[in-house]
């Protein structure tokens, strides 16, 4: 279980140090395989009844660039629209002020518990710790939000944050930490125990607070999507709600609905529509809670917004498709990405918010094969591999211009300059072929090569690789149609 | 019709046989192929390892080479998708805007082999014969970048003699991806045990694929647990004739 992450302060791991210890986690192994695998197929099927699902995700696509285009605009007439109606907007240029803001507003009503709907944004400002900090204590009341808060653990996928945890280690939990007695692994048993606990909660608790997944710039409508309606609770019952939102979630108008509510549950549930969505404008007499706050959070996004190529990372309506559909995340699992945003988004979205520079996110841009399965099912098409790759040069220059002068005699850089050196040439390609054959005897046995030195070695520990054969295609070439 | 053949610097270096049978399939096409000597990499591991710098020159010099041919044909689906789909990127990035012309002109004529086959030459029966048990693994640039399709299962289904199976969950990447291999060599040893794995239940003798490097992967790995089955690149499966006489 991992600590520190990408927003915590000081430095953060590796990809490939944290993947190496997942993935030889035959539980987590299991637990996850099992899991994607399902969601993957039940997705395929969702979205394969849909009569023109490439042009939905077209549209949605041209909307979040439109938003991205006037962000500005929309995110002033969002601030008009909720404050005309009732609710009170604040600004916070990163994790530290949101916390702070939000705390202030816990303290102002003398509050000292507080119930939250699942909310990646305050994952990413860890609010929960800068409560505590403050004496206030925070209740996950999403089922996996509040196994992960029980366990001490952190979230593993953006949609199911439990998602590593199978129904036998969860039974252990509540036993172990709600007190709960003769309880089986059945589900319904687990969401019970789960109830019984989060009810008292919710109706003691003043202070609600939650996430946003769109809201209108035209109307001032929040939204939250969810399954258990646990948000509805927190988003209704508690007399205040202080809603923390990263500023690329505003949508211009309420029509666009159309388009996300279709692209969203099919996408992340497989659902052809999710069991709660709750919308709410402003405040209301006599209806829901009776003061509303609104937190718009930068942390790093109007950065993210002045990549040309980076900034369609914004347009992610955070559904968990190229999670699930990663064959990486599949076998690491989330929290080898050290970061509340794991899987092909958290590889590009991260290193873009906390900058690069970093040798923990600098290594997520490289947490990938490029195989675009991410790309093919985000139903915004965010192309993933593009920005990986965008991002690959970018962390690469960065070690190459700042990188002092020992980075010039890094072995991996060496080699690269080498290399292109030598594809630049063709005389001096074919000498190096020629060279390729007579430097591999050493390593070569029987027919094929079992062991390779240095950083190589990664390659022959699990696979034979084949000598340089005495031929290169160009010599056969010269040989037998020189003539052409 | 006169192509030039882009054999790619892998192919040419580790793979000649692959070469040798992309030559032998097109000639037997009646397609006339040139082999332009000062070809050498297309700046693909480069440019995706982020040394975009470096590959710039390389790219430039594809164009160069390339520049004038009816279609450029290459026995990589992932080099090939290279300079279809990141050649503009990487002109951007050079803030080239002549660069940027001449490879939005030469990227739409640049084939993989067997969607040059099928798509651009309307062939689906190149008269090959190989009596084996095959199955065919989709790489993921082949498919998710290029849209190949199924051009190569087309190709192989006409091919006399072959036993052709359906790999399982087929389009999950065999984990290769170029310097992740090495970079991540854990992560890629996982996704490649599940590859073998599923290679392995459809009891084939060989696997193919239209990309020697996955191949050089999913065989390596083959190799080291001397499962027996074999590794083939697309072409050389369509090259294989019956024995005259
Ligand atoms: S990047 Fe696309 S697929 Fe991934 S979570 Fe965001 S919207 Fe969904």
């Amino acid at each position: 279980m991992k600590k520190s992450d990408a927003f915590s302060p000081g430095p953060t791991p590796t990809f490939e140090e944290s993947a190496k210890e997942s993935l030889s986690d035959s539980q987590l192994r299991r637990n996850l395989g099992k899991a994607t695998q399902t969601i993957r197929r039940k997705r395929a099927e969702a979205v394969g009844e849909m009569p023109d699902w490439e042009g939905l995700r077209e549209a949605g696509r041209a909307l979040k660039e439109r938003v991205m285009r006037h962000l500005d605009e929309y995110l002033l007439q969002l601030e008009e629209s909720v404050t005309r109606a009732g609710g009170k907007v604040h600004w916070a240029r990163d994790a530290e002020e949101a916390n702070r803001i939000i705390a202030g507003i816990v303290k102002d009503h003398g509050a000292e518990e507080v119930v939250k709907v699942k909310s990646i944004a305050t994952d990413e400002t860890k609010l929960n710790e800068h409560l505590e900090r403050e004496g206030i204590r925070a209740f996950e009341t999403d089922l996996a939000e509040l196994i992960i808060q029980l366990a001490g653990e952190t979230s593993s996928h953006i949609l199911v944050p439990a998602i590593h945890k199978n129904r036998a280690e969860i039974r252990e939990l509540f036993m172990e930490r709600l007190g709960a007695q003769n309880l089986s692994d059945s589900p319904s048993d687990l969401t019970e125990t789960a109830r019984l606990y989060l009810r008292e909660k919710f109706l003691a608790a003043r202070v609600g607070i939650s996430g946003a997944n769109f809201a209108v710039a035209e109307t001032g409508t929040v939204c939250v999507v969810e399954s258990e309606g646990n948000g509805r609770m927190c988003t209704t019952l508690p007399p205040v709600l202080v809603t923390l939102m990263g500023i690329e979630k505003v949508i211009p108008a309420w029509r666009d609905f159309e388009v996300f509510m279709q692209l969203l549950p099919r996408s992340s549930t497989a659902e052809r529509m999710n069991p709660y969505t709750s919308f709410w404008t402003g405040v209301s007499e006599g209806d829901g809670p009776r003061e509303f706050h609104l937190v718009l959070m930068d942390n790093g996004r109007t950065d993210v917004l002045a990549d040309e190529i980076g900034r369609q990372t914004l347009n992610c309506i955070r559904c968990s498709a190229c999670l699930n559909v990663c064959p990486v995340y599949e076998r690491t699992g989330g929290h080898a990405y050290n970061s509340v945003y794991p899987g092909p988004i958290g590889a590009i979205l991260t290193p873009q918010l906390v900058g690069i520079g970093d040798p923990g996110p600098d290594s997520l841009p490289y947490a990938s094969s490029l195989c675009g399965a991410c790309y093919q099912v985000c139903p915004v098409k965010i192309n993933i591999p593009e920005v990986l790759v965008h991002l690959r040069g970018k962390v690469t220059r960065h070690k190459q211009d700042r990188g002092g002068p020992r980075q010039k005699l890094d072995p991996e850089n060496v080699a690269m300059q080498t290399v292109a050196r030598v594809f630049s040439d063709p005389q001096l390609y074919e000498k190096a072929q020629r060279l390729a054959r007579v430097g591999q005897w050493p390593f070569a046995r029987g027919g094929s090569i079992g062991r390779l030195p240095g950083r190589l070695a990664g390659w022959t520990a699990v696979r034979d690789l084949k000598p340089v054969p005495q031929q290169s295609f160009r010599e056969w070439w010269r040989q037998n149609r020189g003539s052409v | 019709m006169r192509v030039a053949l882009f054999i790619t610097c892998f192919n040419d270096t580790l793979f000649p046989e692959t070469g040798r049978a992309t030559v032998e399939v097109l000639e037997r096409l009646g397609v006339e192929v040139d082999f332009p000597l000062a070809q050498t990499c297309c700046g693909q591991m480069h440019f995706n390892t982020g040394y975009q710098r470096e590959a710039i020159p390389l790219v430039r010099r594809f164009v160069e080479i390339f520049d004038g041919y009816e279609a450029v044909v290459a026995p990589s689906g992932s080099c090939v998708s290279m300079v279809r789909e990141l050649y503009p990127m990487a002109a951007d990035f050079a803030g080239d805007g002549r660069l940027a012309e001449s490879v939005e002109e030469l990227s739409p004529k640049v084939f993989e082999l067997s969607e040059f086959l099928v798509k651009r030459l309307g062939v689906t029966d190149v008269g090959a014969y190989y009596p084996h048990r095959v199955t065919y693994h989709p790489t993921c640039h082949s498919m998710r970048m290029l849209r190949v399709g199924d051009a190569p299962l087309e190709l192989l289904g006409n091919v006399r003699g072959i036993d052709l199976v359906e790999l399982s969950e087929a389009e999950e990447c065999c984990g290769f991806g170029g310097t992740f291999a090495v970079k991540n060599a854990d992560t890629s040893a996982a996704m490649l045990s599940d590859k073998i794995r599923r290679v392995l239940d459809t009891e084939a003798e060989v696997c193919t694929a239209g990309d020697n490097s996955c191949l050089m992967h999913i065989g390596g790995g083959l190799g080291r647990l001397r499962t027996g089955v074999e590794t083939a690149h697309l072409a050389q499966i369509l090259a294989s004739e019956a024995e005259e006489g």
